[in-house]
Order: C-alpha cells, then structure tokens, then sequence
C-alpha cells in the first residue's frame, strides 16, 4: 500500500490547522483548527500503523480521539464563561495573565 | 635516686639539674587535696549561686584555703625531712589527654619550688581570705565573690604544681579568667568592666606565647613534661632552644605585665584590693617569674632568650618605678611598684644560677610585704570613703595606728631598709646583676633609688603632713578582721629575710635550679650594700625635700615637668599601643570592612542585580496572547524536528 497520499493529506490538514490557531482570533475557530491538527495527526498514525502492520498506532488514535473528546468539554466550558463574561470570544482579548 | 645532671647542660661552666620525681607517701600522697580543697569550694559557691550561699560562703572559702595551707604545711615539713635528693615527688593522677603519639597527664610535680609557691598561695591567699570578710562584708555579692577567689586559688595552685607544661597551661588560663571576674567584680563601673577585659586582651596576647611554646616543646622533644624536656635539653638545637625561651618570656611577659604587655596591671587597680594584694601583686602576676624559673633547663642553654629576660626585667623596673613617682592613686603607686618589682625578679631569672634562687626569694618577701602594703592601701581606703586619691589623705598615721604600723614595715621592707626581707632580697639581686654587667648593675641600684623616693612619697601624702580630707570624711580604724592578716602579714616582711639565714633559700632551691653561682665583685659585698643603702637614704631624702617638706596641694599641680606628665600617662604605654597595634589593626579592619562592602558584596549585588534586569527584559515575551505562545510552540517544534533530522542525517 502506498502511504504516500495518506501522509501528504495528514500534512496538509495539519499545516491548515496550525495556520488557523495561529492566525485566527475567534476561540471556537481555534479550536476548531486544533481538533483538525488531532485528527491529521491521528491519520498519519493510523496510516503507519497500517504501514507497519501492527495496531499500536491505531490505539495511539483511539487514545487522541478520548483526550481530544475530554479537551472540548473542557475547553467549550471555559469558552463559554469567558464569552459570558467578556461578551467576545477573541483570544486575543483575553490577555490578563501576562507580565 | 639522686639529682642527675645532663651532659650536655652545661654552658659557662655550670650545670643544669635534671627535674626526676620519685613517688611521695604519707601527706605528700595528699597532694591533690590541695587543688581540690579550693576547687570545691569555688564549685559549691558558684553552682549554688550568691543567694543561696550567702549567709556561709565566706567561711567555706576562707576554710578551704586555709585547710590547703595546712596541707601545704605538713607536705613541706614532710618535704623539709627527705633528703636533699628525694625532694621531687610526682604524683600521677589520671590520664588527662591521650590522643595518638600525644599523651598528658594530670601529674603533680611538688618540688622545693613549688613548695615554697604553695606556702605563699595558700598562706598568704588565706590571709587575704580572712581580710576580705571584713572587707567586702557590705557588698551583696560578697559570696559569689569568695567563689571567684577560691577558683583563682585553685587555678593558681594547679598552675605551680603542674609538672608539665600544658598542666600549667591550664592554670595559668585559670587565673587569667579568675582575674577578669575579679577585676570587673564591680562591673557597674564601666572602668572596672573596661579594665577587665582590657587585662583579658592583653594576657591573650601573652598566652600566645605560652600556646606555642607548649606546642614546639611538644613536637620537639616529644612530650611536655618537665623532667622529660629537662632530661633532653641538650638534645634540642640553641635555635629552638631560643625560640622556646623567647615564648615563654612573651608568655611572662603577659602574666607578669613586664613591658611591652604592661598596660594592663595599672588599669587591673578597678578591683576590690583584696584582688589587687592576692592576684595583682602576691601571686598570679609573678607566674612569669615561676615560668621562666621553672624553665631554667631552657634558659640555660640559650644566651639570647636570657639577655632578653634581663632587657625586659631592668626596663621594666625602670618603668613601672618612674610611673610609682607622679601617680597619685595609692593603688596606682602600688601597681607601679609591683611591675617594678617584679622586673626585679625578672632581672634575676635571666641572670640564670647567680639569679634563680634570688629570684624567688624576693617573689616571696615580695608577696608578703606588697600583698600588706595593698592590704593597708585597702584599709585606708575603708576608712576613707573608698576614696584613693592620695592629696585628699594626710595624717592618717593617728587615725589609723594600726594600718600605719603594719604599712610602715612593708614600707621599711620594699625600700631595702636594713634587716628588713627587702633588703636581703633585693640586695641580692643587685649583687648579681653587678656581676653581670656594670650597666645592669647600676640601672637596678638607680631602681632600688627610685623605689625608696615613691614609697616614701606615699607614706608622706598619706600619713604624715596636714589632713587634706574631703569634707564629711571621719577615718578610722578598720575591724580586727582586716588589721590581724596586715599584722602576720607585716611580721612577715619584717623577718622575712630569714630565709636567707645559712643560704636556707638557696640550698632548698639547689636540685631544681642547680648551685647559686658566684661572681667576682670588683668590690667587696657589703660595700656595694653600702652603696645600695646610701641609694635607699638618697632616694627618701629626695622625697622629704620635694613631699614631705612642702604643703601638698589637694588637687595635683597642672604646670609639671614633661617626665611628671609622661609618667601620669604611664609613660604613654598606652598610647603607643594605640598608634603602633590598635590604629594599624583598625585601619587593616576598615580596609577589610571597605573590600567586603565594595569588592565581595559588589560582585554578588552586581551580578545579583544584572540578572534582575535581563529579567526584567525577559519577562516581557510573556504577553498574555495565547497565539503568540501558540507561535513559540510551533517554533519550538521545528526546531526540534530540524534538531533531529540533523543528527539522523549525520
């Protein structure tokens, strides 16, 4: 099996989403772009684990996918308050935690 | 066992004994008891504290101390009865330090040497026991200061009958700490408290000498014994021989105040005066003398150190005689006169044989006259007030008929009056040092002048003349308590001459520092006592034509000779050592202060404080912008992975 597509597709989403955390300033998007960098990387996981015929990789995904899962509960949750409070969801606007 | 005498001892013909303890029986096996004796009663007194023990102390120590005396006694009749040649007993108590190749012991030495100490430490510490009763029985803390007393008894005591040098090491540490509690006992007085830890310093200084003897005795023959170093004396090279010897004296010279660590003894007057007659005057201050005789294996084999002990002795009996003439603190002429005194014996020491044996007998007239004339100082002062000043005296000798009787003979006794024990001491003396040297000779014949010149001036402020009292003033007589000890004690230097009787002194004192040796005078002996004599009667002249003639103002005259102004400032001891030790070490200590303030605590505070501002700089990349941080993420991320390709590539 030729793993080359499988890689280059993982690559390009993940390259979208790193792009996208790092130049988008609505949270939601953000975070968005970082379950889309999760997934890439759990393609290119899946993909070596099909690779190197073994199910280790495939386990490795399935643990990405429970911790990405937990991580959008939490995540959405502080979102949500700090949109309550602020009345925005910028990221940028939230920048009280520094020197 | 006979005196054995080293071989290679010998310089300038004569010998050196060889110090070779035999085992003691009977009362002479009761040695301890007599450092023990005291040594308890200082526990008891000092642990139980001043108010528990304040209704008996002064009994306990006064019976202490005159039951070592008794021992003291009975050992040295005991001693009197051996034979010439079995009177070194040792007694070996325990093992005091055992560390390797080092070993000490808690050893006794009880020779005719220091049998005669312990005779004038308990005897006359007794005497001065039983004089402090009456002395000090207004004072509150008069139990706790019987226990300081008892402690310098006993430290005293293990210091004469050590017989090796770290022993005596550790008593003459003791007295140096009974004389700070003592000199500062009224330590209220900011001067008493000054002066106390001004005499501390300046025995430290001393006890240098007395650490490092100790130590290259030690690593050069083995052990610090006496009879072991007197054994091997002729073993060791003059080299270190005279760096022995010099220690030792530096050490005497701190113990001892002999110039140049002099400063000391005339402050040291801030004590109750039975402190200044015991350990000022009659015992500890002539612990040098005991040291450098003690020593006499060591001084005999280095003609250096031995000229230095004659140096420090003849200036040092010039000094404190030309300071004894313009002081006018009765205690103060008496502290000056001590130094002066104790010069002498100095003087006599580094004479070696022909000096020795004179050496410790006017130590004892010494002890007994000076310890009765502070003992009358004190009386006087009882009667006046506690004031010392000796214009506001005058005509005392009426109002205080037994003070005056038993001073005069301890005056008759320092100023060599004949028949009297300073004559036969002091006469001595200045017979040997004539054999040394004519200079020697005549600076000690020009002392015996001074001496003679401030004593009398004493006596005539302050018993003769016309009453310069201070108003409200009524001298009288002191308690029975106080006049007794002066009356023993001023027989005492009335006979104590005695001891000369027969060469009774010398030949006791032969097997520890060999045969009196004898000089050729170019005149006959009892000339030059004539000439010595006519000194004496030329020096109290003096003094009644200048003093005893003349009115005496009530406050000292301002317009005097520069000499009269120098000796007030005790001949400016103290403020050479001001310029020479104390403004150098405190230019070197604010040099030090100013290197660790600017160079040490500059570099740490500098390098302290750069790092807090690259902080500073630092802190700013913490924005509080999540995509920024998201940014250094990524970069970081890269970096690595660039890391890892590089190393996989290579």
């Amino acid at each position: 099996m030729d793993a080359t597509p499988f890689l280059a597709l993982s690559a390009i989403l993940f390259t979208i989403g790193s792009v996208g955390v790092l130049t988008r300033r609505n949270a939601i998007v953000v975070f968005m772009c970082v379950e889309l960098m999760l997934n890439a990387s759990n393609l290119a996981l899946v993909t070596f684990s099909r690779v190197h015929g073994n199910l280790e990789g495939q386990v490795a995904a399935f643990f990405v996918m429970v911790v990405a899962a937990a991580e959008v509960v939490v995540g959405l949750a502080i979102i949500m308050t700090i949109f309550r409070t602020r009345r925005s969801a910028s990221v940028d606007d939230a920048s009280l935690l520094k020197y | 066992m006979t005196v054995r005498f080293s071989e290679g001892g010998e310089l300038a013909g004569h010998t050196v004994p060889v110090i070779a303890p035999i085992s003691g029986d009977g009362v002479l096996s009761l040695l301890w008891l007599v450092i023990a004796l005291p040594a308890l009663g200082a526990a008891v007194i000092l642990l139980l504290g001043n108010r528990r023990t304040s209704a008996w102390a002064h009994l306990l120590g006064t019976a202490t101390v005159a039951g070592s005396f008794v021992i003291s006694l009975l050992a040295f009749l005991a001693l009197l009865g051996r034979d010439e040649s079995e009177r070194s007993i040792g007694q070996t108590l325990y093992t005091w330090v055992e560390a390797g190749s080092f070993r000490a012991d808690a050893a006794l030495l009880y020779d005719p040497l220091s049998a005669l100490f312990l005779l004038l430490i308990t005897g006359v510490g007794s005497l001065i026991h039983v004089y402090s009763i009456g002395y000090m029985a207004h004072d509150e803390r008069r139990a706790r200061f019987f226990g300081y007393l008892n402690l310098f008894v006993a430290s005293m005591l293990v210091l004469v009958l050590a017989d090796n040098y770290l022993g005596m090491f550790l008593g003459w540490e003791g007295v140096g700490l009974a004389s700070y509690l003592l000199i500062g006992f009224w330590q209220h007085k900011p001067s008493a408290a000054a002066a106390a830890k001004k005499a501390f310093v300046v025995n430290r200084v001393g006890d240098i000498g007395m650490a490092l003897g100790t130590m290259l005795a030690f690593v050069t023959f083995g052990t610090t014994a006496f009879a072991g170093i007197s054994a091997a004396s002729d073993r060791a090279g003059e080299g270190t021989m005279t760096v022995l010897g010099l220690l030792f004296l530096l050490a005497a010279c701190g113990k001892s105040a002999q110039v140049p660590l002099q400063s000391w003894l005339l402050d040291a007057m801030e004590g109750p005066t039975p402190v200044s007659a015991l350990i000022h005057a009659a015992t500890m201050v002539t612990a040098g003398v005991y040291l450098v005789v003690r020593s006499n294996f060591i001084y005999e084999t280095t003609e250096v150190a031995q000229t230095a002990v004659v140096i420090v002795g003849l200036v040092t009996l010039l000094w404190g005689a030309v300071i004894g003439c313009a002081k006018d603190d009765i205690k103060k002429v008496l502290a000056g006169s001590t130094m002066s005194q104790i010069g002498y014996m100095m003087l006599a020491a580094g004479l070696g044989v022909y000096g020795y044996a004179f050496a410790i007998f006017h130590l004892l007239t010494h002890g007994f006259f000076k310890a009765n004339m502070f003992l009358g100082a004190g009386s006087v002062m009882h009667g006046m007030d506690d004031d010392v000043e000796m214009r506001h005296y005058g005509a005392l000798s009426r109002a205080m008929p037994v003070t005056f009787l038993t001073f005069a003979m301890g005056y008759l006794a320092i100023i060599g009056f004949p028949g009297f024990a300073g004559f036969w001491s002091k006469d001595k003396i200045i017979e040997a040092a004539f054999g040394e040297n004519l200079i020697v000779g005549l600076a000690a014949l020009l002392g015996a002048g001074i001496t003679a010149f401030y004593m009398t001036r004493l006596m005539l402020m302050t018993f003769f003349g016309k009453k310069r009292w201070a108003d409200g003033v009524h001298p009288h007589e002191s308690p029975a308590l106080m006049t007794v000890p002066l009356m023993v004690l001023a027989a005492l230097s009335a006979l104590g001459g005695l001891l000369l009787l027969g060469g009774f002194i010398t030949d006791w004192l032969t097997p520890v520092v060999g045969e009196v040796g004898e000089h050729d005078l170019a005149v006959a002996p009892l000339v030059l006592t004539l000439i010595v004599t006519a000194t004496v009667a030329v020096g109290i002249a003096v003094a009644w034509f200048t003093v005893g003639r003349q009115e005496v103002p009530r406050t000292a005259p301002t317009e005097v000779s520069f000499l009269t102004r120098a000796a007030r400032a005790d001949l400016y001891g103290d403020a050479l050592n001001e310029e020479l030790l104390m403004r150098p070490g405190d230019r070197l200590v604010t040099g030090m202060v100013g290197f660790d303030d600017g160079a040490v605590d500059g570099f740490v505070d500098g390098s302290g404080g750069a790092f807090g501002r690259m902080s500073q700089r630092f802190r700013r990349i913490q924005t509080g912008y999540v995509r920024s941080y998201a940014l250094s993420f990524s970069a970081g991320a890269v970096l690595v992975l660039l890391a890892l390709l590089a190393v996989n590539l290579t």
